[in-house]
């Protein structure tokens, strides 16, 4: 039935800490040895309609850029499938590789995301002349034609990352995502980095880009302001589940899960009319991953847990057209209505 | 008028480096009065951290102040001796940083380190200073803090590191608070439950605060009264409720513009064009103008920042009229 251009088909990730030699000897020997294990994603199905955004929106260790990786082609999942136009991004076996160069990612710290050994013109150009985009004859043409794309000057080709902003390098690293003419562009926290006003213009330009190559975006952020601004779904994620997901201005208007609500009380409101509002802090801390509660795992923050979320995990449910929840309230409302 | 806590007139420092002299605060004044907070709002590099440090003596060469006058309760702290301002520094004046673990000792449990701290301005008993200790904690809000003092940093998460930090600086009742982003590392719902602290705090102890930030909503929930600072300078200053709902400077209207949620999701954001000029070639005269849709030949000498309205500054040879505020807000 899926129509999405990226399916995320029942991804869970799991990341387990090696062991040592001593526990190895001692598990070998039939004591019961601890696995450590972080569940980074947990069974997250997900589709992004062509042509979409879809906003991930969660805090530090949800799991969020996880799922980014996985979308991408550049982690393996533990189990689960992403598809992008009905075939699988990574291969199988014991040796996962990313199949297709349809899927490029644009990483949050454009510090980090580019070789400061090569110039810009190299950067944006390898990957296109490796898999053959463009013929080493034409390649300074495609280089300046993006460049000036995502509104920088050509003659920068010849320059170092060093010589760049963080705007300017967040603009070179679009570019070379754009310049592999990718169908999906996976978006990680791509303005957490930067200042307000270069914020702004780095938008606008996602924005544009994305009208004028109708791309399709994952885009991940936990700034919610800005995931409300170029989304057109969103899916909030607390400890490597999706708990809520729908329409952005459904979400925004009217959360169905308690943490979202709890996460959109506790944005600080620009009030220009000058009054003070008072912030609503959630109550609590995130729980380790290593060892998340049972049940729901935001019930130990919730102020509406009672006992069946203490030992059951909530599903996603429909609780509107188009919009699925993970709460045992949605559950408790709709039968007492009914 | 109320006596003020601090006073900084004319501060300026600068930094010495191999490629030329880089004037990070170049002719900062403000006052903040007791039980106030001050937002000290600006984009990187436009001096507001430099301006905290410089309050708490913290510049390093090949930084210097170079001139200028940091008042506190009229004692001057600007080529104070060393001893007289350590003095001062972590009982008078403490300061949160951006991020709490470079500010913790990794290898000292949190109650080791704090009794330390109480211990280096009062003459206590290491028992008394831990009883401090664990008074401190609770009061921004860490659970069982008895207990919470034999841990080590790396065993709280983010947040609870930064109170950690916030309860050492309130250790000896300070006057003043300097925080340089403190939330700017944490998740909005820790930075939520951090400025609703702050905020508690700060009515419950009567204390001053500077509140250092890159971002609005923040300042618009937390301050009393901003400065918004572009490359060194203030080039606005006021009550954080006018200043926010009638910004005069065209940089103060443009950061505001910038916000998204002023205009409709998927629509055009107002932007700034170009980016913060580097402080080592600064133009002469003002320094946004070469950003400044309403920059003239005028901009070329550099306006003084001065009062508009009642208690209301800015430093703008075209400041942004009446008539546009409403139409920009609209």
């Amino acid at each position: 039935m899926s129509s999405g251009l990226l399916e995320i088909d029942g991804v869970s990730k799991r990341f387990a800490r090696a062991l040592t030699l001593g526990e190895r000897i001692a598990g070998r020997l039939g004591a019961d040895v601890e696995t450590r294990e972080v569940r980074a994603v947990e069974r997250v199905t997900l589709d992004v309609a062509p042509g979409e955004t879809l906003g991930l929106v969660g805090e530090s260790g949800c799991g969020k850029t996880t799922l980014g990786r996985i979308a991408a082609g550049i982690l393996p999942p533990t189990s689960g499938v992403i598809r992008l136009a009905g075939r699988p991004v990574m291969s199988d076996g014991s040796h996962p590789r990313k199949l297709t160069t349809k899927v490029q990612t644009v990483f949050q710290d454009p510090f980090a995301s580019l070789n400061p050994r090569m110039r810009v013109g190299e950067i944006i150009a390898e990957g296109p002349l490796v898999h053959g985009l463009v013929t080493p004859a034409e390649t300074d043409r495609y280089v300046a034609e993006w460049l000036s794309r995502v509104g920088l000057d050509r003659e920068y080709a010849r320059r170092y990352p060093h010589q760049f902003s963080g705007g300017q390098r967040q603009r070179i690293a679009i570019a070379r995502a754009l310049a592999m003419q990718p169908d999906l562009l996976i978006c990680d926290e791509p303005v957490a980095s930067l200042d307000v006003s270069i914020q702004a213009q780095i938008l606008n330009l996602f924005l544009r880009l994305r009208r004028e190559l109708g791309l399709t975006c994952l885009f991940i952020s936990h700034d919610l302001g800005v995931v409300r601004h170029v989304s057109d779904r969103v899916a909030i994620m607390y400890l490597g589940r999706i708990v809520e997901l729908g329409p952005t201005a459904d979400i925004y208007r009217d959360p169905r899960h308690p943490y979202t609500r709890a996460l959109l009380d506790s944005v600080p409101v620009l009030a220009r009319d000058g009054g003070k509002r008072d912030f609503k802090p959630i109550e609590g801390e995130l729980p380790s991953p290593l060892s998340p509660p049972a049940g729901c795992h935001f019930h130990p923050r919730c102020p509406h847990a009672f006992e069946r979320c203490r030992r059951e995990a909530p599903m996603l449910a429909s609780v509107a057209p188009g919009r699925v929840a993970a709460c045992h309230l949605n559950d408790a409302t709709a039968s007492s209505a009914a | 008028m109320t006596a003020k806590l601090l006073e900084v007139r004319g501060l300026k420092t600068y930094f010495f480096t191999r490629a030329g002299v880089v004037k990070a605060v170049d002719g900062v004044d403000f006052a903040l009065a007791r039980g106030k907070v001050l937002g000290l709002v600006g984009e990187s590099g436009s001096g507001k951290t430099v301006t905290g440090f410089s309050i708490l003596g913290l510049i390093d060469p090949p930084g210097r102040i170079v001139e200028g006058s940091i008042k506190l309760n009229g004692q001057e702290l600007v080529n104070l001796a060393p001893a007289a301002l350590r003095a001062l520094r972590g009982r008078k004046i403490a300061m949160v940083f951006q991020d709490p673990a470079m500010t913790l000792n990794p290898v000292l449990s949190i109650g080791t380190q704090m009794a330390m701290a109480v211990r280096a301005h009062a003459g206590l008993s290491k028992r008394a200073a831990l009883a401090r200790a664990r008074d401190a904690l609770g009061r921004v809000g860490i659970p069982s803090p008895e207990e919470r003092l034999a841990a080590f940093p790396h065993q709280f998460s983010g947040g609870m590191r930064q109170r950690v930090a916030i309860a050492i600086a309130l250790l000896h009742d300070p006057e003043l608070i300097v925080a340089d982003e403190p939330t700017t590392a944490l998740d909005v719902s820790i930075q939520g439950q951090i400025l609703f602290e702050m905020r508690r705090l700060t009515r419950e102890l009567g204390l001053s605060l500077i509140w250092i930030t890159h971002d609005l909503a923040v300042v618009s929930g937390l301050a009393d009264d901003m400065c918004v600072m572009y490359a060194g300078r203030i080039v606005e200053r006021g009550p954080a409720s006018r200043v926010l709902a009638q910004p005069l400077h065209p940089y103060t209207r443009g950061l505001l513009q910038s916000v998204p949620g002023m205009v409709a999701p998927g629509g055009e954001l107002a932007q700034i064009p170009g980016s913060t000029p580097s402080l080592l070639r600064l133009p002469p005269g003002c320094a946004f103008r070469a950003r400044c849709d309403r920059a003239s030949a005028a901009c070329a000498a550099m306006p003084d920042l001065s009062p508009r309205t009642t208690e209301h500054d800015v430093r703008c040879h075209h400041p942004v009229g009446l008539d546009e505020r409403t139409e920009a807000l609209a």
